[in-house]
């Protein structure tokens, strides 16, 4: 029934039959399922896609320069916006390549407070995900249904940074509060109530014939591909590529937690379809609140964040870190000069790659699974552009 | 209708006028009062209903602020929507643009023409109702095509293009699933189609025979097709083609493109109950005419507009198919089963040309144990969702 891996040949004679030609579809910026401001230049033979040219720069905020003129502790509120939807992740990248510059070493317990605010971010960054992607098939329920349970994890996250969005948690040293009282219990609640519930989505609308017949088979992005084009995350993974920085390349404390990294097998279709990066995300949320779990059992007492002194003025030189964001491996190059503000801050991000190998996938392919493809590769538009 | 306009001649209304010019005021007043009490009110109401049943579905409130439980919303939407600007696009073909919406809601106004919501309530009993309701709810795709077209604008393009292929190819199967009932009846006129029913559950066509009640579901699954329903919305697939042929409307013109949507989900209703749920049918309770006229208005409207709730949740709960795989499900799937049934009840009148009631009681008892199966389904994940529910602490942003 798929069309995909098909090139779908249409004969242009001019004697005998009609001739048709080529349309040029505009598809955003302000397209409902475009997840932002993206936009793609897309040939169209009727409803197959010829050729899918993402146009990038919509929402380029110059965010790495700004770093240059703030200094470090006043970066930090920036990396909020260079990927809005997992904020933690990018001040979790921040505040490590900072202290990588300047050599300090971050409590226990701090570490343990990052890990738990960027898990709880991964699950609402992918439930976001998932949401959205359901909804851009044509199901409106399980995206309300997903965004119910993103919810209160903003809730819980307000109660422990005082912000929705756009977070601003951590410090370069550690972060900035501890755990209000309570916390751990409502979030074990949470928990409880939270990981049936990633099985009645997967009830509601996971394995529905209809979405299945949309999203299996549909852009199948081979291990080699996916490794070539330098996607990362669960973009990578979908693909069959068992790799993930928290456990190949640990940082923080995650070499002292379990947990499994889920792999795209190709269950309904070819491994590294549609359908793969969605599973794949799923299964992941439910990796992160086995994380959490550990993380709340071995949670040590202690100080938050380490003494860094008010003007931040790291030793000349450069450091690179990565961090698995809920978008895959995020990079932070930062090279200091030995003043109070970084000489040149440079952000790498899953989404660009991802945005590359979209011609590539959707050849062929119909203009109602673009929008199936932009969302299983979670694209999200402020980390393109930054 | 008729016999009421020679009446009031007769006692000397109206005199000196023509008998036709009357009977043609009389016409346009009649529709008037039909168009504006019923439609509007089945139309605007629907909007709300929706919104409400997708709203429980989706764990939300929904619409509750205009009105005892937010049930003049639409009455206060639609208001909105006539004091809009009506923006014609510079690049639009202006006279198709401008008709197209009513094209749209002329076809779906005409068909409550033959939908018999009576035993008298019926506004013309023709011969060929049937294939007149076919046939001017077709007229839909013209006003949907104009509008794409005449938009100048390629998403609005697509979404006419697709709207013509998916409800010329949807007529088929729709078209295939109404010859069972005309065999076994032997006419086409709706009023007919009824009587020959039964106010009894085993003695409506949708049990008639095996293939009639295989019919039933494909007319019900084309109609939603037809009518731009979920999971077959592709003219309008708000994620892919921003808003379909409806993009570069607004004002009243848009108002009216969704008044017909909306509606036609009621006709859709009406037509299935009428061809295969026995229509108004209600067992002999009383002798005065209206009370037996407001009961079999009231038994109509009921079993007509559980089908349209039916449609609102498969809305909510199904997504999208994609436009090979809908074309797909029509010609490979629907037609030839819809075949099947036109000659496996040919075949079943002559083994059995008064019909079997034992077999129709027996289709009628699997009838009953789908929809008892259905709601032990439905009552299990509840109780499912309740046990955990209890064990779920409830988060509010001050806490």
């Amino acid at each position: 029934m798929s069309l995909a891996g098909f090139e779908v040949e249409v004969e242009r004679t001019g004697a005998t039959g009609l001739e048709t030609e080529e349309m040029t579809l505009n598809m955003g910026p302000q397209h409902p399922s475009t997840h932002g401001v993206l936009r793609f230049v897309v040939k169209a033979d009727g409803e197959v896609m010829r050729e899918a040219i993402p146009d990038v720069g919509y929402l380029h905020r110059s965010i790495e320069k700004i770093s240059e003129k703030v200094g470090y502790h006043g970066f930090m509120p920036y990396t909020d916006r260079v990927d809005y939807v997992a904020a933690m992740f990018c001040n979790q990248g921040w505040g490590m390549v900072c202290e990588k510059l300047a050599g300090i070493e971050v409590p226990k317990r701090g570490e343990y407070c990052r890990i738990i605010a960027a898990e709880f971010n991964r699950i609402a960054s992918h439930l976001l995900s998932v949401g959205t992607m359901v909804l851009d098939i044509g199901a409106a329920t399980p995206f309300f249904h997903a965004f119910r349970e993103r919810e209160k994890i903003n809730d819980l996250l307000e109660e422990l940074c005082g912000a929705r969005l756009t977070y601003n948690y951590m410090r370069i040293g550690g972060v900035a509060w501890d755990l209000p009282p309570g916390f751990v219990e409502k979030a074990t609640a949470f928990l409880d109530a939270f990981e049936p519930l990633i099985d009645e989505y997967n009830d509601l609308i996971t394995y529905n014939t209809i979405y299945l017949g949309r999203v299996a088979d549909v852009a199948v992005i081979s291990g080699a591909e996916a490794i070539n084009y330098n996607l990362v995350g669960p973009n990578l993974r979908a693909s069959g590529v068992n790799y993930d920085v928290r456990r190949d390349e640990p940082y923080s404390v995650y070499p002292e937690l379990e947990f499994d990294v889920p792999v795209g097998a190709g269950e309904e279709g070819t491994v590294g379809d549609c359908f793969d990066r969605y599973i794949v995300r799923i299964r992941e949320m439910k990796e992160s609140c086995k994380i959490l779990r550990q993380c709340f059992k071995q949670m040590p007492d202690g100080p938050v964040i380490a003494k860094v002194p008010r003007k931040f003025k790291p030793p000349a030189g450069d450091a690179y870190i990565r961090v698995e964001s809920a978008r895959g491996d995020m990079g932070w190059y930062c090279v200091s000069d030995g003043s109070e503000f970084p000489y040149r801050t440079k952000v790498r991000t899953g989404s660009f790659a991802a945005m590359a190998i979209i011609d590539k996938v959707s050849r062929g392919l119909m203009i109602a699974d673009l929008v199936a493809v932009i969302a299983s590769l979670d694209i999200v538009a402020p980390e393109v552009d930054r | 209708m008729q016999e009421f306009l020679d009446g009031l001649i007769a006692q000397g209304y109206f005199a000196g006028v023509p008998r036709d010019v009357v009977y043609a005021a009389g016409m346009l007043v009649f529709g008037a009062i039909v168009l504006l009490v019923f439609i509007l009110n089945v139309a605007g109401g629907t909007t709300f209903v929706e919104r409400r049943v997708w709203a429980r579905i989706q764990s939300r409130v929904g619409p509750n602020r205009v009105g005892p439980q937010g049930i003049l919303q639409w009455l206060v939407d639609g208001i909105k929507l006539v004091m809009k600007e009506d923006i014609v696009p510079a690049a639009a073909d202006r006279p198709l643009f401008l008709a197209a919406p009513y094209v749209v809601m002329m076809g779906f106004v005409s068909a409550f023409v033959v939908i018999p919501f009576g035993s008298r309530l019926i506004i013309a009993d023709m011969n060929v109702g049937i294939l007149y309701l076919t046939a001017i709810t077709a007229l839909v795709v013209v006003g949907i095509l104009m509008a794409g077209w005449a938009s100048n604008n390629k998403w609005s393009l697509i979404g006419g293009i697709r709207s013509a292929a998916q409800i010329v190819s949807y007529e088929i199967p729709a078209g295939l699933s109404i010859f069972p009932i005309v065999l076994l009846t032997g006419t086409l006129s709706m009023q007919g189609i009824i009587e020959a029913q039964g106010w009894q559950p085993w003695r409506w066509f949708v049990f008639a025979n095996p293939f009639t009640f295989v019919a039933f579901f494909i007319f019900f699954t084309a109609a939603l097709a037809e009518g731009n329903r979920t999971p077959f919305d592709l003219p309008e697939a708000e994620s892919e083609l921003v808003a379909g042929f409806v993009t570069e409307y607004s004002g009243v013109r848009y108002l009216i493109f969704f008044m017909a949507e909306w509606g036609n989900l009621y006709v859709i209703g009406a037509v299935v109950t009428t061809l295969f749920l026995g229509g108004w049918h209600i067992p002999h309770v009383t002798d005065s005419v209206v009370l037996s006229t407001v009961l079999e208005f009231l038994v109509f409207f009921v079993k007509s507009y559980f089908w349209a709730l039916v449609a609102m949740w498969i809305r909510a709960t199904l997504p999208r198919v994609r436009v090979d795989q809908l074309m797909t499900i029509c010609w490979k799937y629907l037609v030839p089963v819809a075949f099947v049934n036109v000659l496996g009840t040919a075949s079943w009148m002559v083994v059995f040309p008064q019909g079997n009631r034992v077999v129709s009681f027996a289709m009628f008892l699997v009838g009953v144990a789908i929809i008892v199966q259905f709601f032990r389904r439905v009552f299990f994940h509840l109780r499912r969702a309740r046990v955990r529910e209890h064990g779920e602490l409830v988060f509010s942003p001050l806490s």
